[in-house]
């Protein structure tokens, strides 16, 4: 039983450490670690001799028992080098923590696995990390999705009992579904983005990439939450996800949207979405075709105001105060060549557009224009709303794709045009496997709600994970 | 509309390569294209979207409180003296 204490979900390691401890779970991680991570590399940064816990001084919550959770390298831990998997930040070290952390170890959490990414998040797929690509456990030819790849591909494969990841335009719940666990993106506010190192600050969202449902209703009873340190983190109360797990949708409108079931769609994702929806419906949920008629236009939308975004924020990486500096004599060479030095080609490419969109002369025709789009976006959400709880979609339009497969940007950001709507309305999503496709690879289930209402997304996803029971495993966790 | 490229560099503050500029430079192009699109989109009237919930004025006590960052920011910058950042000279001597 202890060689396979990794295998276990994050509530039954909670269980485990509450009746044991938790020196064997941290024991079965290392070993695991040790035996997987060369072959998908999804963790950077794993000191298995420092485990990170609450200052004893502090009030701690004995809720999470010492079991740790891995976290995507964008997220500040005090005194441990995150570096938003770039060359730029190589070296930096946070003086504090985000208040995710804080909340994990204030719940009696701790920490020692620091997972990889998209630099910066820029990305679907994980291969523009400055420190290798990351590898999908169901095939390692195929890529784990992005940004949050190492977090998705760390719990698939058993070496985290969960991870943390963000969500900027689908960066928790693409690589979720291409790795078949649960990923949560809650509602824009709900989670502090304080200590997360911002990529497009009115998108971001922190949020958990579990085993299941109920560990990621367990991680965000621990991270959501109010923070005056995040002006833009909501004050309203936070229920208890995990009591508000039941199996039943019963009389629950789930809507279908026409525009999200298009050309490009691959077959067998959308006969497993549309199982799916025939799934709720046997199980007593109304389901009906809606309309989410600006669809087409969000990744457009996105891609200016995002990178908009984005290139602000990554103005301060100029050599100054963080990580990497290039040694120039003079100061404008120091920026031009940290950042040329620092940055890789897709966050070039990001923060050139940004750049452009926000020029002087381009801004109402660009920025201006795509956020007011944007409106339009999230009254077509409102709108359908009005008519139904939830909308259920495919994750992405196909299963896990090739390393070194998507050579061009366009069809790179083309690839999340599903997860990108729910980021530009703000509203909560949830992604969960569905099925399998012919070639082994896990299909992902989206499910989006009203702001605020990730309880019944929670209940819906639990509803029906507990109903099909899917069983297949990735490629290299039944090898062992 | 076609991306200059060297410009927009220039104000981004990054160096780019011969090869870089071609590669991005031609991507971009496509990018720019592609987003293009929404120019047939009418939004007369439309308010734009800043922040999903138009939160205004978020407050909180103005409060001193103590914080340790300084020296611990410090500790890891890429060149200090004393408690600043030390950066290359701004304005040469000749000039």
């Amino acid at each position: 039983m202890t060689d396979d204490l990794y295998k276990l979900t994050l509530t039954e390691a909670v269980r485990f450490a509450g009746e044991n401890s938790a020196a064997p779970l941290l024991d079965a991680l290392r070993d695991r670690v040790a035996a997987v991570n060369p072959k998908i590399n999804a963790i950077l940064r794993f000191d298995p001799k420092r485990v990170i816990q609450a200052d004893p001084r502090e009030t701690v919550s004995t809720g999470l028992n010492g079991v740790p959770v891995a976290i995507k390298d964008n997220i500040c831990i005090d005194g441990v080098e995150t570096t938003c998997a770039s060359k730029i930040l190589k070296g930096h070290i946070p003086p504090y923590h985000a208040a995710v952390i804080q909340k994990i170890l204030a719940s009696g959490g701790t920490l020692f696995g620091q997972c990889n990414m998209d630099e910066f998040a820029f990305g679907s797929s994980s291969e523009t990390s400055a420190y290798g690509l990351v590898r999908n456990p169901w095939n390692t030819e195929c890529v784990p999705g992005g940004s949050s790849g190492g977090s998705a591909a760390a719990v698939a494969s058993d070496m985290a009992f969960a991870a943390l990841g963000s969500d900027t335009g689908g960066s928790i719940r693409q690589p979720a579904a291409f790795c078949g666990v649960v990923g949560l993106k809650p509602t824009y506010g709900r989670v502090s983005r304080y200590g997360l190192i911002a990529f497009g600050s009115s998108f971001d969202q922190i949020g958990p990439l579990t085993k299941n449902v109920e560990d990621a209703a367990l991680l965000m009873n621990v991270i959501a939450g109010h923070d005056p340190m995040d002006s833009t983190s909501v004050n309203v109360p936070v229920p208890d996800y995990v009591k508000g797990l039941k199996r039943d949708v019963k009389g629950l409108r789930i809507g279908l949207p026409e525009e999200f079931f298009i050309e490009g769609l691959d077959g067998e994702i959308e006969k497993s979405v549309r199982q799916a929806a025939e799934t709720l419906k046997r199980l007593g949920a109304e389901i009906k075709t809606i309309q989410l008629p600006h669809t087409p236009q969000s990744v457009a939308v996105y891609y200016i105001v995002a990178v908009a975004e984005a290139s602000s924020n990554l103005g301060r990486f100029d050599g100054v105060r963080y990580g990497f500096r290039a040694d120039t004599r003079d100061l404008k060479d120091m920026y031009l060549q940290t950042r040329e030095q620092g940055f890789g080609a897709e966050a070039k490419r990001r923060i050139l557009l940004g750049t452009f969109v926000l020029s002087s002369g381009y801004y109402d025709a660009y920025y201006l224009k795509g956020q007011k789009v944007r409106t339009l976006i999230r009254h077509d959400f409102a709108k359908a709303f009005e008519e139904v709880d939830l909308i259920l979609s495919p994750t992405a339009p196909t299963a896990a794709f090739k390393i070194g497969e998507k050579t061009d940007p366009l069809s790179m950001y083309l690839s999340d045009i599903f997860t990108i709507p729910a980021n530009l309305a703000g509203v909560p999503a949830i992604s969960l496997p569905c099925g399998v496709t012919s070639e082994g690879l896990p299909i992902g289930l989206q499910l989006m709600g009203r702001h605020f209402e990730e309880e019944t997304l929670l209940r819906a996803a639990y509803t029906f994970e507990k109903e099909i029971q899917l069983k297949q495993k990735p490629q290299v966790v039944s090898a062992g | 509309m076609s991306f200059e490229i060297e410009k927009i560099a220039q104000l981004a503050r990054i160096k780019l390569s011969e090869e870089e500029t071609q590669k991005l430079g031609s991507d971009l192009n496509a990018i720019l294209q592609y987003i293009e699109q929404l120019g047939r989109i009418p939004t007369d009237g439309v308010e734009p979207t800043s922040h999903v919930f138009n939160l205004e004025n978020v407050f909180r006590k103005d409060e001193v409180k103590p914080v340790n960052v300084r020296d611990k920011a410090l500790e890891h910058a890429p060149l200090r003296e004393s408690f600043f950042f030390k950066v290359p000279k701004v304005v040469d001597k000749e000039s």
